[in-house]
């Protein structure tokens, strides 16, 4: 038997493919939304991943550091030390900001780490090019998503870094690319006033009588050296020695150093179920919509391929074709049509992936389920074609 | 002008008895066909004449088995198709096998080339391609279009067409042929060349044909043909004149 859908789809070949090239495109975009979601996913995955930590340790009954704001004192890594287990403790800062250059301001995260070998926590785990952070102040490594290069010149707030090295995958929950700098420096930039804040500060100090005692100048002169020196971190990332429990360990400090302690399981929880959770709403419901439009179009494309053959499917049904060989080649094309739309998607999607500012992650898996889903929404359009195409009376190929 | 009674006519061919047809009920039923008796013995091409609204497309659509009867009998070869109520469960295979259709216009399915266009009934009906093909290109030599065989309708000549949809009533060897103003579009020669063909093929093989025209160029071609007026049938002998020279067949 002749594939009736196939020949037609030969004889209108390139109206068939442009129309699945316009189908294809509208997958493309259903794709890379999928992409999208699951671009933040791996970021924030990437973003645990290269912190090098097996807990974090937050401000009590806080989601910190990267879903909610944690204040600790950058002595508590300390004690944490101190806790049966743990193997290393460095303090870590995240601020997401403007950071200055010659060509363009780049959204960042700054991460100030703490000093020590490579491997610390918090540090970048590998570089691409240049080298690590060596000084105590004012040099920098940059994800080379930022288009920063080595030896280029960066602002942050008051002071210039160099960067002297370059790494990849290093970017925030939000997919902002990450600049390490030393801890003190991100101490300094995320709690420090400008100038004029401090001589305010200092004023306002001066004329408050419980600081400036009479006979006592070396307390006025106390706060004022408090209120300007920065003590406070994010949070405190710590590895443990290797066959350590991590849930024993966090309960540990969590009830001696009255701290909130997160295992890799927990953050990765509230990373994906909390901070990302909105925009994946967000996103599905983009996927919702676009699955509606798809189908819609679908439907109406082999709606009014049909009804150009209505003649023709009623000289068919007089001749005695079955009524399931004309559902068979509607739904055939429906599928052809979607099997077209869905390839020029997938290569689409491939192709305009790298060029998004975020992280594209498309993975065969959705790929599989988007063209599985594109094949069920092509057949439940052709329903509404295959319906008007077996209402077609067969007398309408005979006239009068 | 003589009219043949039902008892002269052979037990093959199509035989109409009576054969009526009411649209609607009550006060807007309209009698569309009010007892139309003919018949048309195999190898004959009958016209069937009437002006408009007289009920030729609807007895048409009965002969064709699209619309139903309301009453009457329909007998094609040695089967009774019709008897006051359809006689054969499968209508759609009594028109793919039994019946061959001619349209107006050729209505050839523009996304197959005219070889598929005459084979696809044979095709529809379980036949190997092969043969189906085989037989298609058999008949396109009779109907002198076999060197269009590889051509798509859209082109081929108006008369090309018209022969293309001739072979595909033909392909099944149907018993009957319904022709439903096969000369409408073309000028004289075509028209002309078309009822020779339906004439020579109704003869070699054994079909019987019915014609329905306005078309005052071929009506003197039949030798017999039926006058519908107001829903009722009535026989006229024709003047049966030669069109010309035979084709190759």
């Amino acid at each position: 038997m002749i594939n009736l859908a196939g020949r037609d789809i030969l004889h209108d070949g390139p109206k068939f493919v442009l129309t699945g090239l316009g189908l294809g495109l509208l997958i493309g975009v259903t794709l890379s939304m999928a992409g999208v979601y699951r671009g933040m996913i791996a970021d924030g995955r990437a973003l645990l991943d290269n912190s090098g930590a097996e807990l974090w340790v937050v401000q009590q009954e806080t989601l910190g550091p990267y879903a909610e704001p944690s204040s600790l004192y950058d002595d508590v890594y300390r004690s944490v030390l101190t806790v049966p287990g743990v193997s290393q403790a460095a303090n870590v800062t995240y601020l997401t900001m403007q950071v200055r250059s010659d060509r363009e301001d780049v959204r960042a995260m700054v991460v100030g780490m703490a000093p020590g070998p490579a491997g610390t926590p918090g540090w970048p785990p590998y570089l691409v090019s240049g080298r690590q952070v060596t000084r105590s102040h004012y040099e920098a490594v940059a994800d080379i998503a930022t288009g920063f290069r080595l030896g280029d010149r960066i602002g942050i707030r008051r002071h210039e870094y160099t960067v002297v090295g370059l790494t990849r995958r290093m970017v925030s929950s939000g997919g902002d690319p990450m600049v390490f700098i030393p801890l003190k420096d991100a101490q300094g930039a995320q709690f420090l006033r400008d100038n004029d804040a401090v001589l305010q500060g200092r004023r306002r100090t001066a004329q408050n009588p419980a600081f400036n005692r009479a006979g006592a100048p070396a307390v006025l002169d106390a706060v004022i050296a408090s209120q300007n020196v920065s003590r406070s971190v994010n949070a405190v990332l710590v590895t443990l020695k290797p066959g350590v429990d991590q849930a024993d360990v966090a309960k540990a400090i969590e009830r001696w150093k009255r701290f909130t302690v997160y295992t890799r399981a927990q953050m990765e929880a509230i990373l994906v179920g909390k901070l990302i959770a909105t925009a994946a709403k967000q996103i599905g419901m983009f996927l919702v919509i676009l699955a509606i439009v798809s189908a819609a179009i679908v439907a109406f494309i082999i709606y009014t391929m049909t009804l150009g053959k209505i003649r023709e499917i009623a000289v068919l049904k007089l001749i005695g074709t079955r009524n399931r060989t004309i559902a068979g080649m509607i739904m055939q094309q429906a599928i052809a049509l979607g099997v077209i739309g869905f390839v020029v998607g997938k290569i689409a999607a491939t192709f305009w992936a790298p060029f998004f500012p975020k992280y594209v992650l498309l993975m065969p898996r959705d790929s599989l389920i988007g063209f599985f889903v594109v094949m069920v929404i092509c057949v439940l359009a052709s329903l509404i074609a295959i319906r008007a195409a077996l209402g077609v009376d067969p007398a309408e190929a005979i006239g009068g | 002008m003589s009219a043949h009674t039902l008892t002269q006519i052979p037990t093959d061919g199509i035989v109409i008895e009576g054969l009526t047809k009411r649209y609607g009920k009550g006060d807007t039923a309209v009698d569309a066909l009010k007892g139309v008796d003919m018949y048309v013995a195999p190898g004959e091409v009958v016209g069937l004449i009437g002006p408009s609204g007289s009920g030729k497309s609807t007895l048409l659509k009965c002969l064709g088995a699209v619309i139903e009867p309301t009453s009457g009998r329909m007998t094609l070869g040695q089967d009774v198709i019709y008897d006051n109520g359809w006689r054969i469960d499968d209508l759609r295979a009594l028109r793919r096998d039994r019946i061959g259709f001619v349209f107006q216009a050729p209505y050839l399915i523009p996304f197959l080339d005219v070889t598929d266009n005459v084979a696809l009934l044979p095709m529809l009906a379980g036949v190997p391609n092969r043969e189906s093909r085989e037989r298609a290109v058999e008949l396109l030599s009779a109907l002198d279009v076999a060197h269009r065989a590889s051509a798509m309708p859209a082109q081929l000549s108006g008369g090309e067409q018209q022969r293309v949809s001739i072979a595909r009533a033909l392909v099944s060897r149907p018993p009957v042929i319904l022709a439903d103003e096969p000369t409408a579009p073309l000028d004289s020669e075509r028209a002309l060349s078309v009822i020779r063909i339906l004439h020579e093929m109704a003869h070699r093989f054994q079909t019987a044909v019915i014609v329905v025209t306005h078309d005052e160029k071929i009506i003197p071609t039949f030798k017999r043909m039926y006058h519908i007026r107001d829903g009722r049938t009535h026989e006229e002998i024709g003047e049966g004149r030669e069109i010309g020279a035979t084709l190759n067949v």
